[in-house]
Protein backbone atom coordinates (compact mmCIF):
# COMPACT_ATOMS: atom_id res chain seq x y z
CA UNK A 1 0.00 0.00 0.00
CA UNK A 2 2.59 2.60 1.06
CA UNK A 3 4.96 1.32 -1.59
CA UNK A 4 2.53 2.04 -3.75
CA UNK A 5 1.49 5.79 -2.80
CA UNK A 6 5.23 6.21 -2.56
CA UNK A 7 5.71 4.95 -6.35
CA UNK A 8 3.02 6.81 -7.63
CA UNK A 9 3.68 9.72 -5.24
CA UNK A 10 7.50 10.69 -6.15
CA UNK A 11 7.27 9.15 -10.36
CA UNK A 12 10.24 9.73 -12.16
CA UNK A 13 9.99 10.56 -15.47
CA UNK A 14 12.30 12.71 -16.50
CA UNK A 15 12.16 12.46 -20.00
CA UNK A 16 8.34 12.41 -20.57
CA UNK A 17 8.29 16.07 -21.51
CA UNK A 18 10.11 15.31 -24.26
CA UNK A 19 7.53 13.19 -25.94
CA UNK A 20 6.15 14.16 -29.01
CA UNK A 21 2.39 14.01 -29.40
CA UNK A 22 -0.23 14.50 -32.00
CA UNK A 23 -2.22 17.36 -30.74
CA UNK A 24 -5.51 16.87 -31.90
CA UNK A 25 -5.85 12.97 -30.25
CA UNK A 26 -4.69 10.24 -32.38
CA UNK A 27 -1.77 7.94 -31.56
CA UNK A 28 0.26 7.96 -34.39
CA UNK A 29 2.64 10.76 -35.77
CA UNK A 30 2.44 10.81 -39.10
CA UNK A 31 5.44 13.27 -41.01
CA UNK A 32 1.99 15.97 -41.40
CA UNK A 33 0.89 15.70 -38.29
CA UNK A 34 0.25 18.42 -36.11
CA UNK A 35 2.40 18.09 -32.61
CA UNK A 36 3.22 19.92 -29.87
CA UNK A 37 6.25 20.16 -31.22
CA UNK A 38 4.73 21.87 -34.07
CA UNK A 39 2.46 24.32 -31.37
CA UNK A 40 5.69 25.10 -30.24
CA UNK A 41 7.74 25.87 -33.39
CA UNK A 42 4.54 28.34 -33.70
CA UNK A 43 4.87 30.09 -30.64
CA UNK A 44 8.27 30.62 -31.75
CA UNK A 45 7.59 31.89 -35.21
CA UNK A 46 4.34 34.03 -33.17
CA UNK A 47 7.25 35.26 -30.82
CA UNK A 48 9.89 36.19 -33.47
CA UNK A 49 7.30 38.08 -35.58
CA UNK A 50 6.31 39.72 -32.17
CA UNK A 51 9.35 41.00 -31.56
CA UNK A 52 11.49 41.69 -34.76
CA UNK A 53 8.06 43.04 -36.83
CA UNK A 54 5.31 44.04 -34.76
CA UNK A 55 7.78 45.42 -32.25
CA UNK A 56 9.24 47.46 -34.58
CA UNK A 57 6.21 48.98 -36.12
CA UNK A 58 6.59 52.48 -35.47
CA UNK A 59 10.29 52.51 -36.76
CA UNK A 60 11.00 55.36 -34.42
CA UNK A 61 13.88 57.34 -34.14
CA UNK A 62 13.82 56.48 -30.33
CA UNK A 63 12.89 52.82 -29.68
CA UNK A 64 10.00 51.79 -27.66
CA UNK A 65 11.09 48.67 -25.06
CA UNK A 66 10.63 45.80 -27.89
CA UNK A 67 12.09 47.93 -30.88
CA UNK A 68 15.20 48.46 -28.32
CA UNK A 69 15.19 44.56 -27.75
CA UNK A 70 14.76 43.78 -31.58
CA UNK A 71 17.56 46.10 -32.28
CA UNK A 72 19.62 44.63 -29.56
CA UNK A 73 19.28 41.69 -30.76
CA UNK A 74 20.30 42.51 -34.85
CA UNK A 75 22.99 44.79 -33.58
CA UNK A 76 24.42 41.90 -31.85
CA UNK A 77 24.56 38.83 -34.19
CA UNK A 78 25.23 41.80 -36.89
CA UNK A 79 28.79 41.99 -34.88
CA UNK A 80 29.34 38.58 -34.31
CA UNK A 81 28.85 37.75 -38.17
CA UNK A 82 31.16 40.65 -39.11
CA UNK A 83 33.76 40.42 -36.70
CA UNK A 84 34.40 36.56 -36.33
CA UNK A 85 33.42 35.58 -39.98
CA UNK A 86 34.20 38.58 -41.85
CA UNK A 87 32.54 41.42 -43.73
CA UNK A 88 31.66 39.31 -46.80
CA UNK A 89 29.84 37.12 -44.54
CA UNK A 90 27.31 39.40 -43.97
CA UNK A 91 25.46 38.19 -46.94
CA UNK A 92 24.67 35.41 -44.57
CA UNK A 93 23.25 37.30 -41.84
CA UNK A 94 19.52 36.36 -42.59
CA UNK A 95 20.43 32.74 -42.82
CA UNK A 96 22.06 33.26 -39.57
CA UNK A 97 19.91 35.78 -37.74
CA UNK A 98 16.98 33.20 -38.53
CA UNK A 99 19.13 30.26 -37.07
CA UNK A 100 19.90 32.12 -33.29
CA UNK A 101 16.34 33.40 -33.31
CA UNK A 102 14.68 29.96 -33.85
CA UNK A 103 16.98 28.31 -31.24
CA UNK A 104 16.64 31.92 -28.86
CA UNK A 105 13.13 31.91 -28.83
CA UNK A 106 12.38 27.89 -29.15
CA UNK A 107 15.20 27.96 -25.34
CA UNK A 108 13.19 30.67 -23.66
CA UNK A 109 9.69 29.41 -24.17
CA UNK A 110 10.92 25.56 -23.76
CA UNK A 111 11.49 26.96 -20.34
CA UNK A 112 7.91 27.99 -19.64
CA UNK A 113 6.20 25.35 -17.11
CA UNK A 114 4.61 22.57 -19.22
CA UNK A 115 6.37 23.90 -22.22
CA UNK A 116 7.82 21.56 -25.04
CA UNK A 117 11.37 22.20 -26.29
CA UNK A 118 11.68 21.62 -29.62
CA UNK A 119 15.44 22.34 -29.41
CA UNK A 120 16.34 19.17 -26.91
CA UNK A 121 15.40 17.47 -29.72
CA UNK A 122 18.32 15.62 -31.92
CA UNK A 123 15.86 15.42 -34.55
CA UNK A 124 16.10 18.99 -34.80
CA UNK A 125 18.83 20.40 -33.81
CA UNK A 126 20.53 18.07 -36.55
CA UNK A 127 18.76 19.29 -39.21
CA UNK A 128 20.07 23.01 -38.33
CA UNK A 129 23.66 21.86 -37.49
CA UNK A 130 23.75 19.88 -41.43
CA UNK A 131 22.41 22.41 -43.07
CA UNK A 132 24.61 24.75 -41.58
CA UNK A 133 27.42 21.70 -42.17
CA UNK A 134 26.22 21.63 -45.67
CA UNK A 135 26.03 25.22 -46.58
CA UNK A 136 29.61 26.12 -45.39
CA UNK A 137 30.95 23.15 -47.51
CA UNK A 138 29.23 24.08 -50.79
CA UNK A 139 30.09 27.46 -49.90
CA UNK A 140 33.75 26.57 -49.39
CA UNK A 141 34.45 24.66 -52.89
CA UNK A 142 31.76 27.12 -54.87
CA UNK A 143 34.49 30.21 -53.27
CA UNK A 144 37.62 28.70 -53.10
CA UNK A 145 37.40 25.69 -55.53
CA UNK A 146 40.23 23.06 -54.98
CA UNK A 147 41.90 25.59 -52.50
CA UNK A 148 39.29 24.62 -49.98
CA UNK A 149 41.30 21.36 -49.26
CA UNK A 150 43.89 23.68 -47.83
CA UNK A 151 41.94 23.71 -44.53
CA UNK A 152 43.17 20.11 -43.82
CA UNK A 153 46.68 20.43 -45.36
CA UNK A 154 48.13 22.86 -42.49
CA UNK A 155 51.17 24.49 -44.06
CA UNK A 156 52.56 25.73 -40.88
CA UNK A 157 53.15 22.71 -39.58
CA UNK A 158 56.34 20.28 -40.13
CA UNK A 159 56.31 18.41 -43.39
CA UNK A 160 56.35 14.75 -41.21
CA UNK A 161 53.28 16.05 -39.48
CA UNK A 162 50.93 17.18 -42.00
CA UNK A 163 49.44 13.75 -42.73
CA UNK A 164 48.83 12.85 -39.47
CA UNK A 165 47.09 16.64 -39.08
CA UNK A 166 45.68 16.65 -42.29
CA UNK A 167 43.44 13.11 -40.90
CA UNK A 168 42.68 14.87 -37.93
CA UNK A 169 41.28 17.43 -39.59
CA UNK A 170 39.19 15.45 -41.76
CA UNK A 171 37.86 13.74 -38.91
CA UNK A 172 37.14 17.14 -36.66
CA UNK A 173 35.80 18.85 -39.87
CA UNK A 174 33.04 15.86 -40.90
CA UNK A 175 32.41 15.35 -36.33
CA UNK A 176 31.29 19.29 -36.56
CA UNK A 177 27.94 18.74 -37.07
CA UNK A 178 27.51 15.84 -34.69
CA UNK A 179 28.89 18.45 -31.52
CA UNK A 180 27.45 21.00 -32.85
CA UNK A 181 23.82 19.02 -32.91
CA UNK A 182 24.28 17.58 -29.82
CA UNK A 183 25.63 20.05 -27.69
CA UNK A 184 22.52 22.11 -28.07
CA UNK A 185 20.39 19.27 -27.66
CA UNK A 186 21.64 17.87 -24.70
CA UNK A 187 22.47 20.88 -22.78
CA UNK A 188 18.50 21.76 -23.55
CA UNK A 189 17.74 18.04 -22.29
CA UNK A 190 19.97 17.79 -19.48
CA UNK A 191 19.12 20.91 -17.94
CA UNK A 192 14.89 20.36 -18.25
CA UNK A 193 15.66 16.40 -16.96
CA UNK A 194 17.87 17.70 -13.86
CA UNK A 195 15.01 20.10 -13.16
CA UNK A 196 12.03 17.28 -13.67
CA UNK A 197 14.07 15.26 -11.50
CA UNK A 198 14.64 17.69 -8.49
CA UNK A 199 10.40 18.23 -9.22
CA UNK A 200 10.29 14.58 -8.63
CA UNK A 201 11.83 14.76 -5.13
CA UNK A 202 9.40 17.86 -3.93
CA UNK A 203 6.23 15.81 -3.19
CA UNK A 204 8.01 14.29 -0.99
CA UNK A 205 6.57 15.93 2.34
CA UNK A 206 3.11 14.78 1.44
CA UNK A 207 4.41 11.32 1.66
CA UNK A 208 6.99 10.57 4.28
CA UNK A 209 8.27 12.86 7.05
CA UNK A 210 11.86 13.01 5.40
CA UNK A 211 10.11 15.23 2.70
CA UNK A 212 10.15 18.03 5.64
CA UNK A 213 13.80 18.66 4.81
CA UNK A 214 13.47 17.56 0.85
CA UNK A 215 11.29 19.50 -0.13
CA UNK A 216 12.22 22.95 0.28
CA UNK A 217 15.75 21.79 -0.83
CA UNK A 218 14.28 20.54 -3.88
CA UNK A 219 12.53 23.68 -4.54
CA UNK A 220 15.60 25.55 -4.11
CA UNK A 221 17.09 23.78 -6.44
CA UNK A 222 14.38 24.10 -8.90
CA UNK A 223 14.85 27.53 -8.70
CA UNK A 224 18.64 27.52 -8.95
CA UNK A 225 18.84 25.03 -11.97
CA UNK A 226 16.14 27.32 -12.96
CA UNK A 227 18.57 30.00 -13.20
CA UNK A 228 21.41 28.50 -14.45
CA UNK A 229 18.76 27.60 -17.34
CA UNK A 230 17.74 31.18 -18.49
CA UNK A 231 21.93 31.34 -18.61
CA UNK A 232 22.50 28.36 -20.87
CA UNK A 233 19.45 28.68 -23.21
CA UNK A 234 21.23 32.16 -24.14
CA UNK A 235 24.41 31.25 -23.76
CA UNK A 236 23.46 28.07 -26.31
CA UNK A 237 22.10 29.94 -28.75
CA UNK A 238 25.11 32.49 -28.86
CA UNK A 239 27.22 29.09 -29.13
CA UNK A 240 25.76 27.98 -31.95
CA UNK A 241 25.38 31.16 -33.44
CA UNK A 242 28.99 31.67 -33.14
CA UNK A 243 29.86 28.33 -34.27
CA UNK A 244 28.37 28.85 -37.52
CA UNK A 245 30.15 31.69 -38.31
CA UNK A 246 33.04 30.44 -37.16
CA UNK A 247 32.64 27.65 -39.67
CA UNK A 248 31.86 30.32 -42.22
CA UNK A 249 34.81 32.05 -41.79
CA UNK A 250 36.73 28.69 -42.53
CA UNK A 251 34.88 28.34 -45.74
CA UNK A 252 35.27 32.06 -46.62
CA UNK A 253 38.92 32.10 -46.10
CA UNK A 254 40.31 28.31 -45.58
CA UNK A 255 43.62 29.80 -45.03
CA UNK A 256 45.34 29.07 -41.87
CA UNK B 1 18.16 -12.94 -14.21
CA UNK B 2 20.19 -12.84 -17.47
CA UNK B 3 17.64 -9.52 -18.28
CA UNK B 4 18.37 -8.10 -14.29
CA UNK B 5 22.46 -8.51 -15.25
CA UNK B 6 22.14 -6.42 -18.43
CA UNK B 7 19.77 -4.01 -16.55
CA UNK B 8 22.49 -4.10 -13.81
CA UNK B 9 25.21 -3.40 -16.06
CA UNK B 10 23.61 -0.45 -17.91
CA UNK B 11 22.98 1.33 -15.10
CA UNK B 12 26.69 0.44 -13.50
CA UNK B 13 27.60 2.11 -16.96
CA UNK B 14 25.62 5.24 -16.92
CA UNK B 15 27.01 5.93 -13.28
CA UNK B 16 30.76 5.67 -14.89
CA UNK B 17 29.69 7.57 -17.60
CA UNK B 18 28.63 10.25 -15.36
CA UNK B 19 32.19 10.76 -14.47
CA UNK B 20 32.76 12.15 -17.70
CA UNK B 21 30.95 15.22 -16.79
CA UNK B 22 33.66 15.48 -13.90
CA UNK B 23 36.12 15.92 -16.56
CA UNK B 24 33.79 18.62 -18.55
CA UNK B 25 33.23 20.37 -15.12
CA UNK B 26 37.35 20.78 -15.00
CA UNK B 27 37.87 21.55 -18.20
CA UNK B 28 35.09 24.40 -18.05
CA UNK B 29 36.41 25.68 -15.11
CA UNK B 30 40.16 25.28 -16.53
CA UNK B 31 39.42 27.86 -19.57
CA UNK B 32 37.19 29.82 -17.34
CA UNK B 33 39.51 30.46 -14.82
CA UNK B 34 42.42 30.80 -17.00
CA UNK B 35 40.10 33.90 -18.88
CA UNK B 36 39.75 35.64 -15.71
CA UNK B 37 44.07 35.35 -15.12
CA UNK B 38 44.32 36.91 -18.30
CA UNK B 39 41.41 39.22 -18.29
CA UNK B 40 42.95 40.19 -14.79
CA UNK B 41 46.69 41.00 -16.09
CA UNK B 42 45.20 42.81 -19.11
CA UNK B 43 41.73 43.90 -18.74
CA UNK B 44 41.97 46.08 -21.81
CA UNK B 45 42.35 42.79 -24.05
CA UNK B 46 39.37 40.78 -22.14
CA UNK B 47 36.13 42.09 -24.20
CA UNK B 48 37.73 41.25 -27.46
CA UNK B 49 37.92 37.57 -26.04
CA UNK B 50 35.38 36.66 -24.91
CA UNK B 51 33.91 35.08 -27.68
CA UNK B 52 37.06 32.96 -28.07
CA UNK B 53 35.81 31.74 -24.11
CA UNK B 54 32.20 30.83 -25.12
CA UNK B 55 33.78 28.74 -28.02
CA UNK B 56 36.60 27.31 -25.31
CA UNK B 57 33.66 26.78 -23.18
CA UNK B 58 31.31 24.90 -25.49
CA UNK B 59 34.25 23.05 -26.71
CA UNK B 60 34.87 21.63 -23.31
CA UNK B 61 31.36 21.17 -22.36
CA UNK B 62 30.42 19.78 -25.48
CA UNK B 63 32.61 16.26 -24.05
CA UNK B 64 30.75 16.72 -20.79
CA UNK B 65 27.68 16.23 -22.75
CA UNK B 66 28.72 13.38 -24.53
CA UNK B 67 29.10 11.49 -21.67
CA UNK B 68 25.95 12.58 -20.05
CA UNK B 69 24.47 11.39 -23.46
CA UNK B 70 26.22 7.59 -22.97
CA UNK B 71 24.48 7.54 -19.76
CA UNK B 72 21.04 8.64 -21.04
CA UNK B 73 21.41 6.19 -23.73
CA UNK B 74 22.24 3.56 -21.40
CA UNK B 75 19.82 4.52 -18.76
CA UNK B 76 16.61 4.46 -21.57
CA UNK B 77 17.86 2.94 -24.82
CA UNK B 78 19.73 0.03 -24.19
CA UNK C 1 0.45 14.54 10.15
CA UNK C 2 -0.90 11.87 11.83
CA UNK C 3 -1.42 9.45 9.60
CA UNK C 4 1.61 9.82 7.72
CA UNK C 5 4.22 8.21 10.32
CA UNK C 6 3.20 4.84 9.85
CA UNK C 7 4.08 5.56 5.51
CA UNK C 8 7.11 6.92 6.67
CA UNK C 9 8.21 4.27 8.83
CA UNK C 10 7.25 1.68 6.22
CA UNK C 11 9.52 3.71 3.54
CA UNK C 12 12.25 3.88 5.87
CA UNK C 13 12.50 0.24 6.55
CA UNK C 14 11.43 -0.74 3.32
CA UNK C 15 13.30 1.62 1.29
CA UNK C 16 16.33 -0.88 -0.54
CA UNK C 17 12.50 -3.02 -2.04
CA UNK C 18 10.67 -0.13 -2.93
CA UNK C 19 13.74 0.97 -4.85
CA UNK C 20 14.20 -2.07 -6.56
CA UNK C 21 10.78 -1.69 -7.51
CA UNK C 22 10.46 1.55 -8.46
CA UNK C 23 13.25 0.81 -10.60
CA UNK C 24 12.28 -2.06 -11.65
CA UNK C 25 8.57 -0.02 -12.64
CA UNK C 26 10.39 2.42 -14.30
CA UNK C 27 12.58 0.20 -16.44
CA UNK C 28 9.49 -1.54 -17.57
CA UNK C 29 7.78 2.06 -18.20
CA UNK C 30 10.51 3.06 -19.95
CA UNK C 31 10.92 -0.44 -22.12
CA UNK C 32 7.45 0.10 -23.18
CA UNK C 33 8.11 3.60 -24.11
CA UNK C 34 10.94 2.25 -26.40
CA UNK C 35 13.51 4.75 -25.03
CA UNK C 36 14.45 7.95 -24.89
CA UNK C 37 11.96 9.92 -26.66
CA UNK C 38 14.54 11.90 -28.36
CA UNK C 39 15.63 8.46 -30.27
CA UNK C 40 11.87 7.60 -31.44
CA UNK C 41 13.00 7.48 -34.68
CA UNK C 42 8.97 7.55 -36.05
CA UNK C 43 8.61 11.30 -34.82
CA UNK C 44 11.65 12.35 -36.80
CA UNK C 45 10.00 12.83 -40.23
CA UNK C 46 7.03 15.17 -38.27
CA UNK C 47 9.66 17.40 -36.55
CA UNK C 48 11.94 17.78 -39.18
CA UNK C 49 9.37 18.58 -41.68
CA UNK C 50 7.44 21.36 -38.73
CA UNK C 51 11.07 22.52 -38.48
CA UNK C 52 11.81 23.20 -41.84
CA UNK C 53 8.49 24.91 -42.36
CA UNK C 54 9.34 26.70 -38.88
CA UNK C 55 12.79 28.11 -40.23
CA UNK C 56 11.90 29.25 -43.79
CA UNK C 57 8.74 31.33 -41.90
CA UNK C 58 11.13 32.69 -39.75
CA UNK C 59 13.84 33.21 -42.71
CA UNK C 60 11.05 35.07 -45.15
CA UNK C 61 9.90 37.05 -41.90
CA UNK C 62 13.04 38.11 -41.18
CA UNK C 63 14.33 38.80 -44.53
CA UNK C 64 11.58 40.37 -46.51
CA UNK C 65 10.39 42.51 -43.49
CA UNK C 66 11.97 42.76 -40.02
CA UNK C 67 15.98 42.87 -41.23
CA UNK C 68 15.71 45.30 -43.50
CA UNK C 69 13.47 47.47 -41.45
CA UNK C 70 15.55 47.29 -38.62
CA UNK C 71 18.59 47.54 -41.03
CA UNK C 72 17.01 51.16 -42.31
CA UNK C 73 16.01 51.89 -38.60
CA UNK C 74 19.42 52.01 -37.31
CA UNK C 75 21.01 53.46 -41.00
CA UNK C 76 18.39 56.43 -40.27
CA UNK C 77 19.16 56.90 -36.47
CA UNK C 78 22.75 56.81 -37.61
CA UNK C 79 22.07 59.22 -40.19
CA UNK C 80 20.45 61.27 -37.69
CA UNK C 81 23.07 61.46 -35.29
CA UNK C 82 25.64 61.96 -38.45
CA UNK C 83 22.89 65.07 -39.30
CA UNK C 84 22.56 66.66 -35.61
CA UNK C 85 26.54 66.13 -34.83
CA UNK C 86 27.03 68.03 -38.24
CA UNK C 87 24.81 70.64 -37.47
CA UNK C 88 25.93 70.79 -34.18
CA UNK C 89 29.60 71.05 -35.62
CA UNK C 90 28.49 73.86 -37.53
CA UNK C 91 26.56 75.81 -34.68
CA UNK C 92 30.34 75.27 -32.97
CA UNK C 93 31.96 76.92 -35.78
CA UNK C 94 29.60 80.12 -36.10
CA UNK C 95 29.94 80.54 -32.47
CA UNK C 96 33.03 80.66 -32.56
CA UNK C 97 33.19 82.86 -35.72
CA UNK C 98 30.50 84.96 -33.62
CA UNK C 99 33.50 85.27 -30.57
CA UNK C 100 36.39 86.19 -32.73
CA UNK C 101 33.86 88.79 -34.61
CA UNK C 102 33.72 90.12 -30.73
CA UNK C 103 37.16 90.02 -29.85
CA UNK C 104 37.83 91.62 -33.26
CA UNK C 105 35.47 94.48 -32.51
CA UNK C 106 36.96 94.41 -29.05
CA UNK C 107 40.30 94.88 -30.21
CA UNK C 108 39.24 97.40 -32.17
CA UNK C 109 37.16 99.29 -30.03
CA UNK C 110 39.96 99.96 -28.19
CA UNK C 111 42.25 100.50 -31.03
CA UNK C 112 39.80 103.86 -31.75
CA UNK C 113 39.83 104.48 -28.15
CA UNK C 114 43.43 105.07 -27.78
CA UNK C 115 43.23 107.23 -30.99
CA UNK C 116 40.53 109.30 -29.95
CA UNK C 117 42.55 109.29 -26.23
CA UNK C 118 45.47 110.22 -28.52
CA UNK C 119 43.95 113.08 -30.76
CA UNK C 120 42.13 114.69 -27.50
CA UNK C 121 45.83 114.55 -25.87
CA UNK C 122 47.31 116.52 -29.10
CA UNK C 123 44.28 118.94 -29.15
CA UNK C 124 44.62 119.84 -25.58
CA UNK C 125 48.23 119.87 -25.46
CA UNK C 126 48.14 122.17 -28.50
CA UNK C 127 45.98 124.29 -26.53
CA UNK C 128 48.00 124.48 -23.69
CA UNK C 129 50.86 125.51 -25.88
CA UNK C 130 48.82 128.30 -27.27
CA UNK C 131 47.85 129.20 -23.86
CA UNK C 132 50.99 128.81 -22.66
CA UNK C 133 52.16 131.24 -25.35
CA UNK C 134 49.82 134.18 -24.81
CA UNK C 135 50.20 134.40 -21.34
CA UNK C 136 53.79 134.20 -21.79
CA UNK C 137 53.09 137.20 -24.47
CA UNK C 138 50.96 139.22 -21.98
CA UNK C 139 52.93 138.34 -19.30
CA UNK C 140 55.95 139.86 -21.52
CA UNK C 141 53.95 143.39 -22.68
CA UNK C 142 52.83 144.17 -19.26
CA UNK C 143 56.41 143.60 -18.19
CA UNK C 144 57.43 145.99 -20.89
CA UNK C 145 54.88 148.56 -20.12
CA UNK C 146 55.62 148.20 -16.59
CA UNK C 147 59.16 149.12 -17.50
CA UNK C 148 58.11 151.96 -19.45
CA UNK C 149 55.89 153.58 -16.96
CA UNK C 150 58.59 152.75 -14.29
CA UNK C 151 61.26 154.66 -17.24
CA UNK C 152 58.42 157.33 -17.45
CA UNK C 153 58.30 157.64 -13.60
CA UNK C 154 62.07 158.01 -13.18
CA UNK C 155 62.33 160.53 -16.01
CA UNK C 156 59.72 162.73 -14.83
CA UNK C 157 61.27 162.20 -10.85
CA UNK C 158 64.41 163.21 -13.04
CA UNK C 159 62.64 166.46 -14.28
CA UNK C 160 60.95 167.09 -10.81
CA UNK C 161 64.26 167.15 -9.27
CA UNK C 162 65.95 169.40 -11.91
CA UNK C 163 63.12 172.18 -11.75
CA UNK C 164 62.89 171.41 -7.95
CA UNK C 165 66.79 172.65 -7.69
CA UNK C 166 66.51 175.49 -9.94
CA UNK C 167 63.69 177.03 -8.02
CA UNK C 168 65.93 176.71 -5.01
CA UNK C 169 69.10 177.15 -7.08
CA UNK C 170 66.89 181.02 -7.62
CA UNK C 171 65.67 181.42 -4.38
CA UNK C 172 69.14 180.86 -2.76
CA UNK C 173 70.79 183.41 -5.05
CA UNK C 174 67.95 185.87 -4.83
CA UNK C 175 68.29 185.51 -1.09
CA UNK C 176 71.58 185.45 -1.18
CA UNK C 177 71.68 189.01 -3.09
CA UNK C 178 72.28 188.45 -6.65
CA UNK C 179 70.53 189.01 -9.81
CA UNK C 180 68.62 185.94 -10.88
CA UNK C 181 70.14 184.77 -13.76
CA UNK C 182 67.74 181.84 -15.06
CA UNK C 183 69.59 180.73 -18.01
CA UNK C 184 72.71 180.35 -15.63
CA UNK C 185 71.31 178.83 -12.93
CA UNK C 186 69.28 176.21 -15.32
CA UNK C 187 72.96 175.24 -16.71
CA UNK C 188 74.77 175.20 -13.33
CA UNK C 189 71.77 172.16 -12.25
CA UNK C 190 72.07 170.76 -15.36
CA UNK C 191 75.91 170.66 -14.86
CA UNK C 192 75.37 169.83 -11.24
CA UNK C 193 72.94 167.23 -11.87
CA UNK C 194 75.08 165.22 -14.85
CA UNK C 195 77.60 165.00 -12.56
Amino acid sequence: MASETESEGLAFHPMDQFIVRPLFGGETVHWYTPTNATLWMALTILAVVLFFVTGTRGRAIVPSRIQSIAELGYGFVHKMVEDVAGKDALKFFPYIFTLFCFIVFSNFLGLLPRAFTTTSHIAVTAVMAVAVFLTVTIVGFVKNGAAFLGLFWVSSAPLALRPVLALIEVISYFVRPVSHSIRLAGNMMAGHAVIKVFAAFAPLVLISGIGVVVTPLSIIAITAMYGLEILVAFIQAYVFTILTCVYLKDALHPHH
Amino acid sequence: MEGDIVQMGAYIGAGLACMGMGGAAVGVGNVAGNFLAGALRNPSAAAGQTATLFIGIAFAEALGIFSFLVALLLMFAV
Amino acid sequence: MANSTEPAAEAVTGAATEAAGHVAEAAGHVAEKAGMPQLDFATFPNQIFWLVVALVMIYLVLSRVALPRIGGILADRQGTITNDLAAAEDLKASALAAEKAYEQALVDARAEAQKIIAEARAVIQAEVDEATAHADAEIAARAAESERRIGEIRASAVDSVREVARDTAAALVAALGGSVDAKAIATAVTARLKG
